[in-house]
């Protein structure tokens, strides 16, 4: 947010830029120091300074204030780096969307940047360079809450380009918040895949010195370079201490915790893969590389809705949403039940062409609809069960495959098919 | 020591912890013997804008940053940096502000959180939540004006358990912890002054009834110069009184650091090389146990001439320590154990023999000192670079640093003095806006200053005011208030705190772990008759040696009251047993009778009792 109203009229009249040194004048007190940046929830008649010690004050600034600028901003000569290339080295392709990975703190005006280019990344994260050739771009910059279908597709163009010229694997660093989306996505749009698609994020920002960033980073090289591993995965902490990473499958993956390093769960499945330090373990079936080239099956059909099933659901509330969407994925209770109210809309969707398919929001667990009259009553109406597999991934994988054909009952062949692990038929006790 | 001339300047930075739950979670200010969980986590130092990445210097603060993180019962996932920093703690901004106002501070208009960075694995974040809070206040103590710079609100760090190599190991009980810092400017001129200001403002931040008591929640920071000399800090002081003996010591140190530099000055010394010489094969037959040790250990003997340095390494005629244990602590630093030094030499095993040897070798001459270390060649060798870089600032006089306080009232070196510190803003608490309505409920809702309630608790108390004065320079005002108002008697209290309490600190016991449920049983008993006030030292010490309640202690020690009957039985044996004594002493004789008796009923019977007993029949036998 920047500074507005009597404040922002002042600071444009000295033209005053952030980072300049200011001095403003209340009556007989004077204070000096650099323009910070107006914090969102900064009172609007206040301005922030940071003062020579370092500490930034709020300072009420008024009609009758006077302010001017004692000196402009140094400006920042960045150093350009080249990259050294090492042909005895692996290449990795590193495709950032917005979450920051690595960053740098300028202590002087507060600010916090991120690393963009691949030169940036590999000199903030030099140990990158022992392990691996670094091939960096920022594909967006973006938070991961604002992602849409589109950003997936170009995600998924541009991760297949990366491991058909020559990348055994690629990194992705993403936003926490919808990772699991997107290793979804990624997961039914990329066939035959050479290597492994690592999403990696961080749930502490990477300008902390405790950021989990670099061991996930790390960790994902490793599994790049020596894993034999053809899948979409999210690989982050294992536990809160800093010790070992967790690859779990792109399609059973969800964020289970607001804010915890190990935040994200293998559901209704084991995860593929255990990372500490240079070691990597195996704990489950996985795909291996492939000889290649990926195929990329990128269409996707945007207009679904995953609806949330809770007591008092109206059932013109369903009504129409139907008539906007081509499909719905039902987040049931239990075993993926609605009230009976419901079930009337849910024939007259299916009737209309909709598609209706059931997951759990116990989200652990598998549908079934045989057990109770409820469920039986759902199959009639021409609802659809989809075993365990995630409310969120089944959203996902109904755009794909509505993307990939018209036909009702090809999508519904797809659906039920288990394409990239999204289905488990046994749940460990 | 006349302070003034010799510009002694002091300033002090006192930290207090807070009792009003922790700044950014809602968890309790309590520490914790109880080791629940473990997390292991790696600090990496952020890269700052124009820096570019030292891949040595990386390594080096990479392998220092592995830390175990103990949790207790009760810590959350904010102490864990598992969760983003609650909203700040209204009340611990209450009591800053309080501080503020009751020292005519000027409050920041809104309070800004920042992070500094911190590289030991104290924070789990890799930082401290700070923010200034006020600045530009002063106190009166006596007649003097002292300025108040700034007033900070942080937040505590975590507790060092362990340290083993690389590794540290912390409990997250302490973490999060409000702490209140103020900073005086440096307007101190004596020890005194020093000791006044501390317990001033140690009373205001009491009168707030805000903050944590007890052993360790309140430390000090002293910054101590005189002229000529430099600014040294010697950082985390906790006893009060010990405050103005690390003052007078420094002060003492930095005079005879300024002398040295005149002597050397006047030697023409000149600044020192590294010139190391390894001399193990001179003590080959050594005697001395260190040396013998390290040699044996695969160590070597390596040594350095430190010209024109003679005999200003040990001890001054007056007994002040000189270089020797500044040498001897910057050597530590590199992981020996220490060193010697020739002025201590022949000594501890090492013959004059050895030393002329040792003198040969390294080619000195009479006005020159040497100094050896003993052990593994990397560490010794490294040492000694450290002894020589000191050596060299000593010819420039006093060089500026921290030291750390030991509880004999010196100090010791512990490191350089800290850079500036990196700090950018905590974007993830809101800011705090002081306006003009905060400001004036805290005004109208300021505690009861110390003065007030020395004038106070004279009126409603009938104590003296130097009793009044001492009661709220102890700390118990509280307890004492509390205690009076409920079972009157207010002198035995006052005397419990004041005088008792003293006595068993100096028999090495801790009476300030006596709860206060302990003195309400104590104070009931004497109501009731159990026992005499002069049983009570005798009673708590027993409660304190053996944890049992007050009635136990009671029975333990035998101090039921006697009956009066009994008291004077008592009497007539002893003034008939000294009849000659009284007859020829005559009503001076009370005194030392009073004693005997004392010294059978002491405890079982109030003191005037037995006087009254022991005049009526000193009286009846005399006339």
């Amino acid at each position: 947010m920047k500074y507005s109203g009597l404040v922002g009229e002042l600071l444009d009249k000295a033209n005053a830029e952030l980072g300049d040194v200011i001095e403003i004048r209340n009556g007989d007190e004077v204070y000096v120091g650099i323009l910070m940046p107006h914090h969102d929830f900064s009172n609007e008649a206040i301005i922030t300074l940071k003062l020579p010690s370092g500490y930034n004050m709020g300072i009420r600034v008024d009609g009758d204030s006077k302010l001017k600028v004692e000196s402009k901003r140094e400006a920042k000569e960045r150093k350009k780096q080249s990259l050294p290339r090492d042909p005895a080295k692996k290449d990795i392709a590193v495709i950032s969307t917005g979450g920051t990975i690595a960053s740098y703190v300028d202590y002087r005006t507060g600010a916090v940047h991120p690393a963009i280019s691949a030169e940036e990344l590999v000199f903030s994260v030099p140990e990158l360079m022992d392990l691996a050739n670094v091939r960096a771009k920022v594909l967006y910059s973006i938070l991961s809450e604002n992602m849409k279908v589109s950003h997936w597709q170009g995600l998924a163009r541009a991760v297949a380009d990366e491991l058909n010229s020559g990348a055994v694997g690629v990194i992705i660093p993403h936003g926490t918040d919808t990772m699991g989306f997107t290793s979804a996505a990624l997961a039914f749009m990329l066939r035959n895949l050479t290597g492994p698609v690592i999403c990696v994020g961080a749930q502490r920002s990477s300008d902390r010195p405790s950021s989990d960033a670099i061991t996930n980073l790390l960790a994902a090289t490793r599994l790049c370079i020596d894993g034999d591993l053809g899948e979409v995965v999210v690989l982050m902490h294992g536990e809160s201490s800093d010790t070992y990473t967790l690859a779990h499958r792109g399609t059973k993956v969800r964020k289970m915790h607001s804010s915890r390093r190990d935040a994200f769960r293998s559901i209704n499945s084991e995860p593929i893969a255990r990372v500490e330090g240079a070691q990597i373990d195996f704990l489950s079936e996985h795909a291996r590389r492939s000889e290649g080239p990926v195929v990329l099956k990128d269409k996707i059909d945007g207009r679904a809705s995953m609806l949330h099933f809770y007591p008092g659901f109206e059932a013109d509330h369903f009504d129409l949403i139907a008539d906007h969407v081509k499909g719905v994925v039902v987040a049931g209770t239990g075993l993926g039940h609605v009230s009976e109210e419901i079930l009337g809309s849910v024939s007259r969707a299916v009737e209309k062409g909709v598609h209706v398919y059931v997951t759990t929001q116990c989200l652990y667990g598998a549908v079934n609809l045989n057990v109770y009259s409820t469920g039986r009553d759902m199959v009639s109406a021409g609802a659809v069960p989809l075993g365990d597999m995630l409310p969120e991934t089944a959203y996902v994988k109904l755009m794909w495959a509505m993307g990939q054909t018209d036909d009702r009952e090809e999508v519904r062949r797809l659906m039920l098919t288990n394409i990239a692990g999204e289905f488990t038929t046994r749940r460990f006790v | 020591m006349d302070y003034r001339s010799l510009g002694l300047k002091v300033g002090i930075e006192i930290h207090q912890q807070l009792s009003t739950g922790k700044l950014f979670c809602d968890c309790q200010c309590d520490f914790s013997d109880e080791h629940h969980k473990e997390i292991i986590r790696r600090l990496r130092p952020t890269q700052s804008e124009l820096g570019e990445i030292d891949r040595a210097a990386l390594e080096e603060s990479e392998r220092k940053m592995h830390f175990r993180y103990q949790t207790v019962p009760y810590s959350c996932l904010v102490e864990a940096d598992e969760e983003p920093p609650h909203d700040a703690n209204k009340r611990a901004i209450e009591a800053s502000l309080e501080m503020s106002a009751l020292m005519s501070m000027k409050a920041v208009d809104e309070v800004h959180f920042m992070r500094k960075i911190v590289i030991d694995g104290s924070n789990t974040g890799g930082f401290q939540r700070t923010a200034l809070v006020s600045t530009g206040g002063a106190i009166q103590v006596g007649d003097k004006r002292i300025g108040i710079s700034t007033l900070c609100l942080e937040e505590d760090a975590a507790r060092k358990i362990v340290e083993q190599g690389s590794e540290v190991t912390y409990r997250l009980d302490r973490l999060g912890i409000p702490l209140i810092e103020i900073a005086t400017d440096p307007d101190m001129a004596t020890p005194e002054e020093v000791k006044y200001v501390a317990e001033r403002i140690g009373a205001l931040l009491r009168a707030t009834k805000k903050v944590r008591r007890g052993i360790g929640t309140i430390r000090e920071d002293l910054n101590i110069s005189v002229s000529g000399g430099a600014r040294v800090e010697i950082k985390g002081a906790q006893e009060l009184r010990l405050l103005p003996v690390y003052v007078e010591e420094e002060a003492k140190r930095q005079l005879e650091l300024l002398d040295i530099k005149r002597v050397l000055r006047e030697r023409g010394a000149k600044s020192l090389t590294l010139d190391i010489k390894d001399i193990s094969p001179l003590f080959r037959d050594t005697k001395c146990k260190v040396l013998k040790g390290a040699l044996d250990n695969k160590g070597r003997i390596l040594a350095i001439r430190l010209p024109k340095f003679a005999g200003i390494l040990g001890p001054s005629e007056g007994g002040v320590k000189r270089l020797g244990p500044e040498l001897a602590a910057h050597a530590r630093v590199a992981g020996v154990k220490g060193l010697f030094h020739s002025d201590e030499l022949p000594g501890y095993g090492v013959s004059m023999t050895e030393v002329e040897d040792t003198q040969s070798a390294l080619g000195t001459a009479p006005e020159d000192a040497f100094v050896m270390v003993a052990d593994a060649v990397e560490k010794a060798m490294a040492a000694l670079s450290r002894v020589v870089d000191r050596a060299n600032a000593a010819i420039g006089g006093v060089p500026e640093e921290t030291r750390d306080p030991l509880p004999d009232g010196f100090s010791v070196y512990s490191r350089p003095l800290p850079g500036k510190d990196r700090m950018y803003p905590e974007t993830d608490v809101k800011p705090i806006l002081v306006n003009e309505a905060l400001l004036e409920s805290i005004r109208l809702n300021l505690p009861e200053l110390p003065e007030e309630k020395v004038a106070r608790y004279v009126k409603d108390f009938g104590i003296s005011k130097e009793q009044a004065d001492s009661l709220v320079k102890s700390g118990y005002e509280d307890e004492f208030e509390l205690l009076a108002s409920g079972f009157g008697n207010s002198q035995v209290v006052a005397r419990i705190y004041l005088n008792i309490f003293p006595e068993l600190e100096k028999l090495g016991q801790k009476p300030s772990s006596l709860s206060l449920d302990v003195m309400k049983e104590v104070l009931t008993g004497l109501k009731e008759g159990a026992f005499a006030k002069e049983a009570i030292p005798d009673i708590l010490a027993s409660v304190l040696q053996n944890g049992h309640s007050v009635e136990r202690a009671a029975e333990t020690l035998g101090v039921e009251k006697v009956d009066i009957d009994s008291v004077r039985a008592v009497c007539d044996r002893v003034v008939k047993e000294k009849e000659k004594f009284i007859r020829e002493r005559g009503e001076e004789s009370l005194g030392p009778i009073m004693g005997l008796v004392m010294k059978e009923l002491r405890g079982k019977v109030d003191g005037k009792v037995i006087s009254e007993v022991l005049r009526e029949r000193i009286k009846l036998l005399l006339t």
